[in-house]
């Protein structure tokens, strides 16, 4: 898992994580990018990140996909993200496409309900929650 | 002791307490009118593990998380 100030170097990434795999005798490999859409005159989006929960989640999710086989990698984006950058990325490595396809659907559907991660709007320099669009995590209103 | 912090975009400085259960913490979050609409939407963690259950038992030092609503990518 990598986390960065700002947007992503997508393709020094992917090329990264190509080449350390280069080797592994894994036939399939599906990357992910998320971008940020020009959307309601958004400049960028923002990101908190609580990186030790984060951290755990992630280990589980390489869990996961090891008893399959198989490996996901992560780069998210801290701070903020202008507009037609991007601020994650993932993939799937794993011996045949089949449990990578199912994984990387997996993976970036857990990732948007239970990645302790907060995203703000950002227009005209103010941060700006976006509560409309995020989802509350798994055991949410235990102390309610 | 144990401290309670409030992650993203709650906006309050951690606070600390006295409470022997995730009951305890409710119920002195629950004096806090500021708190109350988001504690119907946030998940918790004990020392960085998301915990379920408001029996847990909490011992001196103990940190607990509070995580609002989240939206990564």
């Amino acid at each position: 898992m990598e986390l960065y100030n700002g947007p992503l170097d997508v393709k020094e990434i992917f090329g990264r994580w190509l080449d350390e795999e280069a080797e592994s005798n894994y036939g399939a490999y599906i990357p992910f990018v998320g971008t940020i859409r020009a959307e309601e005159e958004i400049e960028a989006l923002s990101f908190d990140i609580y990186e030790p929960v984060l951290q755990k989640w992630f280990d589980e999710w390489q869990e996961r996909a090891k008893a399959r086989g198989a490996v996901v990698r992560m780069a998210h984006a801290i701070g903020d993200v202008p507009v037609h950058t991007s601020s994650y990325v993932s993939a799937v490595f794993s011996p045949k496409r089949r449990v990578a396809l199912e994984l990387i659907d997996e993976f970036v559907e857990d990732f948007k309900a239970n990645a302790p991660i907060w995203k703000y709007d950002v227009k005209n320099g103010e941060r700006i929650y976006a509560e409309d669009r995020s989802t509350p995590m798994d055991g949410s209103g235990l102390l309610a | 002791m144990i401290k309670v912090e409030f992650l993203g975009p709650i906006g309050k400085a951690a606070v600390e307490m006295e409470a022997a259960t995730l009951a305890d913490v409710a119920a002195k979050l629950k004096e806090d009118e500021m708190l109350v609409p988001w504690l119907e939407k946030c998940a918790v963690a004990l020392n960085d593990t998301m915990v379920k259950d408001l029996d847990t038992v909490l011992n001196d030092g103990d940190r607990i998380s509070i995580l609002p609503p989240v939206c990564g990518g």
